[in-house]
């Protein structure tokens, strides 16, 4: 079983509308199992009409929460705090629960024993069946810590069914940046494939999410998205690719027939035969053969 | 006054919409006189002579030089645009403990406490796992023999200086001219940006340090604070977790940049969730390339009432100029009117 993952550092360059063709056209020659590992802007169910089979509860750590009645509002709980996540107030304390990581700092220090700590339910994940493979995606509660422990997670479920099951590949559909869920993502991986797009933003960006691969081992590949807007730019990642010895597997044209497969809730190989499908069917056959 | 621009979905056009806006705001440059410009210069060189000693910003900022702050630190990109001449960088991270072998007895009480695991005591020997420490500090809190104190580990930089704003010799495209580093003259935007180190995981502490370094403890306005307020303009992160709420923490608006696709929208609503239901802060949307995709944007804001406070169309121009990292205010100026009026519109949507 092999695993790829889609990443671009960058957000917006096209990952989703990749891993979902790609979905697609692996799914024709190989069982494929599929996990959406932007756990907090999860993409990849709109366009793959998923089925839901089983749904979980992620605990995603613990919040402070503070007995208003035990509370003398003596303050040691906010001085101690490195969060702001305590407000004060004139008799008692209360903790503000985005701000809070959880680190129980507060609570160890609370004269009075006014504190505990809560086990925090953070998001919920996902089985589900799509026609391209089981899907494994969650939805990670607006503004909650611990995106990096999801996305393992929905990984982990994801690899397990694939062993256990047989499949070829595990397709892994990448956050933006470089932080803890992107490194959580690639964790693993056999590839990855940057999806890049030829702006300065684009090629700053791909520099800093090949580095991040880099640094854990993860070999790279790069496809260029909207790939004609601007050749000289797309001229200068196939240089960098080349400087870098990494292989470009494919340059993606930039036709709004995307947009409109988005809107028809398909991946756009499955929408329309035409320039971009050719293209991600190239892409496609160039990592099949990276990945063999 | 501050306003996160956020998004959900990346790559919607959030940096565009930031450094235009910004870029717009300032005291008009094109109704400055040659002379003005040539005071600046001289003005500007004299700031450099006295650098050396004091690196720090002028001591009066101009109220009318917005603030802006690229929270997307782990793909910084609007310094692309806006080229700011750095005046002053300082490293930044976390703190980590340290463990003093000499007070150290071994008992384990550090590795009770940490609810990340990122402390483990074993015969003799205590291990700290930096990439899993939160810096909460409180291993050494809770300490019996006192034998922790913490160290700064460095995961990234925090750097500010100035950005020239549209200067009249520009005529869409770079201009050719040779302009003098910025530094706080009329028409200039202060600039200040974070930027994680590659294989670093936590981008909050870096985005937490950033916002207090840069920006002024009165700058957030009461509702319906006073025309004369000093704009600050935070560039956040695609998503909307932990560096997102970090970004928006403090805002007085959040302007959300969408596009109106599926994808747009799904993580909209997930971008107002927190911003609005979470955070309690006023948000407002621009469609951006607007004409693509479909209604759903527009009937979700109609919903939700949600002010669509600007809409730029689908325009292959933009998106060449973003391209090549010239502002949508310098490429395209007819822009500029309409961005001035978002500012308008942000603020009357903050006095309602």
């Amino acid at each position: 079983m092999k695993q790829l993952v889609i990443l671009s550092g960058k957000g917006g360059t096209g990952k989703t509308t990749v891993t979902a063709a790609l979905a697609h056209l692996a799914s024709q020659e190989m069982s494929v199992v599929l996990a959406d590992a932007d756990v907090d802007a999860a993409n990849l169910e709109l366009v793959l009409d998923p089925t839901k089979r089983e749904e979980h509860d992620f605990t995603g750590g613990q919040l402070a929460v503070i007995d208003p009645e035990t509370c003398t509002a003596c303050g040691i709980c906010a001085e101690v705090c490195r969060f702001e996540a305590v407000v004060s107030g004139d008799e008692a304390y209360r903790v503000a629960p985005l701000a809070c990581e959880g680190c129980a700092a507060c609570f160890y220090q609370c004269p009075v024993e006014a504190i505990r700590m809560e086990e925090q339910t953070a998001g919920r994940w996902f089985r589900s069946d799509t026609r391209f493979g089981p899907l494994f995606h969650a939805h990670l509660f607006a503004g909650q810590e611990n995106s990096g422990k999801l996305v393992t997670l929905v990984k982990q479920q994801g690899r397990l069914l694939a062993l256990d099951t047989g499949a070829k590949l595990l397709l892994v559909d990448g956050p933006p940046g470089i932080g803890c869920p992107v490194i959580s993502a690639s964790a693993g991986a056999d590839i990855a494939l940057h999806v890049a797009e030829p702006t300065v933003s684009g090629v700053h960006d791909l520099e800093r999410i090949m580095g991040t691969t880099d640094h854990f081992g993860v070999p790279s590949l790069v496809a260029i998205n909207k790939a004609d807007l601007n050749p000289a730019r797309a001229g200068e990642i196939a240089a960098f690719c080349t400087e870098r010895g990494v292989e470009l597997v494919g340059y993606i044209p930039y036709d709004t027939v995307v947009t409109e497969a988005m809107v028809h809730g398909q991946p756009v190989t499955a929408y329309t035969d035409g320039p971009v499908t050719e293209a991600l069917r190239g892409v496609w056959g160039r990592i099949r053969e990276a990945l063999t | 006054m501050i306003i996160t621009v956020a998004s959900g979905k990346g790559g919607t056009g959030k940096t565009t919409v930031a450094v235009s806006l910004a870029l717009s705001i300032t005291a008009d440059r094109q109704d400055l006189t040659d002379q003005d410009l040539a005071d600046q210069d001289l003005a500007d060189q004299d700031l450099r002579d006295k650098e050396s000693d004091s690196p720090a910003q002028s001591e009066s900022v101009n109220p009318a030089n917005p603030l802006f702050l690229d929270c997307d630190v782990e793909e910084p990109n609007a310094a692309l645009f806006l080229k700011p001449a750095i005046k002053e960088h300082r490293e930044v991270g976390q703190l980590i403990p340290k463990v003093d072998p000499d007070k150290c007895t071994y008992c384990g009480r550090c590795a009770e406490v940490c609810q990340y695991h990122a402390i483990a005591v074993v015969p003799q020997r205590v291990l700290v796992f930096t990439e899993l420490c939160h810096g909460c500090g409180s291993c050494s809190l809770n300490c019996p023999e006192k034998a922790i104190h913490e160290v700064l580990c460095v995961t990234g930089t925090i750097e500010r200086g100035w950005a020239r704003g549209i200067h009249p010799s520009d005529s869409g495209g770079l201009g050719g001219v040779k302009l003098p580093p910025a530094s706080g003259g009329p028409g200039e935007v202060e600039f200040a940006q974070g930027t994680m180190n590659v294989g670093e995981p936590m981008a909050v502490p870096i985005i937490r340090q950033l916002k207090q370094w840069v920006i002024p403890p009165d700058a957030s306005a009461s509702l319906g604070g006073t025309p004369g307020d000093r704009p600050v303009i935070l560039d956040a992160s695609p998503g909307t977790a932990c560096p997102v709420v970090e970004s928006m923490r403090g805002a007085d608006f959040v302007l959300m940049v969408t596009e109106p696709t599926p994808f747009g929208l799904h993580d909209l609503r997930l971008a107002v969730e927190v911003a609005h239901d979470e955070l309690g802060l006023p948000v407002g949307v621009v469609i951006n390339r607007d004409g693509v995709g479909d209604r759903g944007v527009d009937d979700y804001c109609a919903a939700e009432s949600i002010p669509i406070l600007m809409r730029i169309p689908l325009d292959r121009r933009i998106a060449e100029s973003y391209s090549e990292g010239v502002p949508l205010v310098e490429a395209l100026p007819e822009y500029r009117a309409q961005l001035r009026e978002l500012y308008h519109r942000i603020r009357g949507e903050m006095a309602r």
